[in-house]
């Protein structure tokens, strides 16, 4: 099996959509990093995001595509504000299960929200991207891959720039480390929250618009979301910069793995291989490539 | 209801470890036997048994469960994995060694006992949101493992049928004579866990999911009480694999996804962690909630809906309601539905003298 160029051009597949689903992941991060929260509901983030934007483009509704994606982003922050005040905010201080429970609800919830108010057909979401292949050498993209490479880099080192240089950035990592002292600082922890929770919605507005031009929109849109959890074990659970890496390590195992496993066992190998990378991390590095580790007090 | 537990005294150590220590738990658990044992199989009729059936295999996964989240708080997402476990192991069994439905039961049990002990390893290492996720992974990869192996799965469509199951020369092949069967097994399952939580294992599990690193202080080899917690939670899940392939006569991969993971931890969170007769009332309300909700549309949405529409319809409620009656359940009442019954309870035992 000494084929190398297709192993290059896998690899290449593999770091832009690895890049993608760290955009994806960077909003888990930043609950997470924000609120310790956990949630399981990114890949419905996506989806409602997907289903909402690619619904109010479509001849149905006939808004024009700068529209749509105005109207996606609103729908998104002003969702993910009341999700805080409402469901999250009543959770704080209690037990993880919890936590986990209710995003899990949350995804159920989106899961049949969005086909029963949008309708369940697959629909296409069109950006004005040119679909012709575009060639750098041995590597060999699609344009929409390239802008999804470019916006997940820009943002990922725009919120890292957020959180290292800003006022709101250095006080929502107060917040994470302790509520308690952050909020006898002066530091309002509620607005934070609420912020975390819109700044991942923001992201997953991206993905939603990203992924869906690339699949299509419909509720396997939110299969994304499983994805995160390799990313995120990766590369630290409160890590921007793991998010990264560990993206760009998911997308290149999941090419090669589906490259060159895949015709020995018949499919599939795309979502196994990640989670098999993924237990070997927790075995070795709990806490990630990037991320803090735990110390433990009674 | 007006009974007083006063002048209940214990003088010996014997009354003091009774399972059912007063006379109105006695009375209790022997209007239950009625009810499901002598009441419901003369009463109702083959669809309702049929359901029940179904209540009774999802409680002793619910129990499993609950044995593993709610009493040594070990968060797993991958139970159903352990169910297509015991499922696929008992189908091989029967189909490939001939072997007796008393038999492949246990088996099933065993073995999905043995792959949850390995699954349960990193729990040393890693916990909370970690071992959650390492659980999740467990999912994928024993459904993958299940899938892609033709030796296990069969084959064709990843599925494998069997015949009804035969206790002894008795082949139960009745909605009630397998209801009954069921129903046993459910109750076995329910008085064991009762017994398992009162002996030193269950406190065990129970000190570590208050505090692990003090249980481990006062003597208390975590380890191994999470092994043993992730060991009796698989046998149970696989024992529940295996009624639900015998139930439904075929084991299919497609009865042991993620989504049938999360209905049992919606059934313990709904129920009320770490509590039996929690499990109990999660699995009924899960396994009929959905019942309700089709009873529910085709009556009353039927008026303003057109019959095509509705089909789809009925499935995205079903998520929308489950959903929400998760979130609902952990913000107003955390400790679920036990914690209902218990207060019903509270305020009947004191009155008419509430204050």
């Amino acid at each position: 099996m000494g084929d190398l160029p297709f192993a290059i051009e896998l690899a290449g597949q593999g770091v832009a959509n690895g890049l993608m689903y760290s955009l994806v992941a960077l909003g888990f991060v930043l609950i997470y990093k924000a609120t310790d929260a956990i949630n399981f509901a990114q890949g419905e983030f996506v989806m409602i995001a997907g289903i909402v934007i690619a619904a109010l483009a479509s001849d149905a509704y006939g808004f024009p595509l700068w529209l749509a994606l105005f109207a996606g982003l609103v729908f998104m922050v002003l969702f993910n504000i009341g999700l805080e005040r409402v469901v999250l905010r009543p959770l704080i201080g209690r037990p993880i299960v919890s936590i986990i429970m209710a995003t899990i609800g949350l995804a159920a919830i989106l899961r049949g929200f969005g086909p029963m108010v949008f309708g369940s057909a697959p629909r296409g979401l069109e950006l004005p991207i040119p679909d012709s292949p575009v060639i750098f050498g041995p590597f060999f993209f699609s344009p929409i891959q390239l802008v999804g490479a470019g916006v997940s880099i820009l943002f990922l080192l725009g919120f890292g720039w957020f959180f290292l240089k800003t006022r709101k950035g250095v006080a929502m990592r107060a917040v994470a480390d302790s509520h308690q002292v952050s909020s006898a600082m002066g530091i309002n922890v509620e607005k934070y929250f609420a912020l975390a929770w819109v700044m991942a919605g923001v992201v997953a507005m991206l993905g939603g618009v990203l992924w869906g031009s690339m699949s299509g929109v419909d509720t396997q849109l939110a299969l994304v979301g499983l994805k995160v959890f390799p990313v995120v074990i990766l590369g630290g659970l409160d890590s921007i910069i793991g998010v990264i890496v560990g993206g760009i390590i998911i997308g290149l195992v999941e090419a090669l793995a589906s490259g060159f496993i895949d015709p020995y066992v018949g499919g599939g190998t795309k979502d196994f291989a990640p989670y098999v990378l993924m237990i070997i991390m927790l075995m070795i590095r709990p806490y990630g490539l990037f991320g803090r580790k735990l110390i433990e007090r009674i | 209801m007006f009974y007083r537990e006063s002048g209940e005294y214990k003088t010996d150590y014997k009354r003091d470890m009774t399972l059912y220590a007063l006379p109105i738990s006695r009375f209790s658990v022997g209007l239950m036997v009625l009810l499901f044992f002598v009441a419901a199989p003369l009463l109702l009729g083959e669809y309702q048994l049929t359901l029940l059936s179904l209540v009774a295999i999802a409680v002793v996964g619910a129990l499993g469960l609950n044995i593993l989240v709610g009493y040594a708080g070990q968060l797993s997402i991958g139970h159903a994995a352990f169910m297509s476990v015991g499922a696929y192991t008992a189908a091989n069994l029967v189909t490939k060694l001939d072997m007796p439905f008393l038999l492949t039961l246990p088996a099933g049990g065993l073995m999905a006992a043995a792959i949850g002990l390995v699954v349960g390893i990193p729990s040393l290492r890693i916990k909370g949101i970690y071992l959650a996720i390492a659980t999740l992974a467990a999912q994928f990869i024993i459904e993958w493992i299940i899938n892609h192996s033709p030796s296990i799965s069969g084959g064709v469509q990843a599925s494998i049928e069997i015949d009804r199951p035969t206790i002894l020369g008795w082949k139960l092949d009745q909605a009630v004579e397998l209801y009954m069967f069921l129903v046993t097994i459910a109750a076995i399952a329910i008085v064991c866990t009762q017994n398992l939580i009162r002996s030193r294992i269950g406190r065990a599990f129970i000190a570590i999911r208050d505090q692990d690193i003090a249980a481990e202080i006062i003597g208390i080899s975590v380890f191994k009480y999470k092994l043993y917690a992730f060991g009796i939670s698989s046998f149970y899940a696989g024992v529940t694999g295996v009624l639900y392939t015998y139930y439904l006569g075929i084991a299919s991969y497609e009865q042991f996804t993620l989504v049938v993971s999360i209905d049992y931890l919606a059934m313990i969170i709904i129920g009320g962690l770490g509590s039996i007769l929690g499990s109990v009332l999660g699995a009924f309300f899960i396994t009929l909630l959905p019942i309700g909700i089709r009873l529910f549309m085709e009556n009353v949405g039927s008026l303003f809906l057109e019959p095509e529409a509705l089909a789809s319809i009925i499935s995205q409620m079903r998520l929308i309601v489950f959903g929400s009656l998760i979130i609902i359940f952990l913000i107003m009442e955390p400790e679920g539905l036990n914690r209902l019954w218990i207060n019903i309870r509270n305020y009947f035992r004191v009155w008419p003298f509430s204050y």
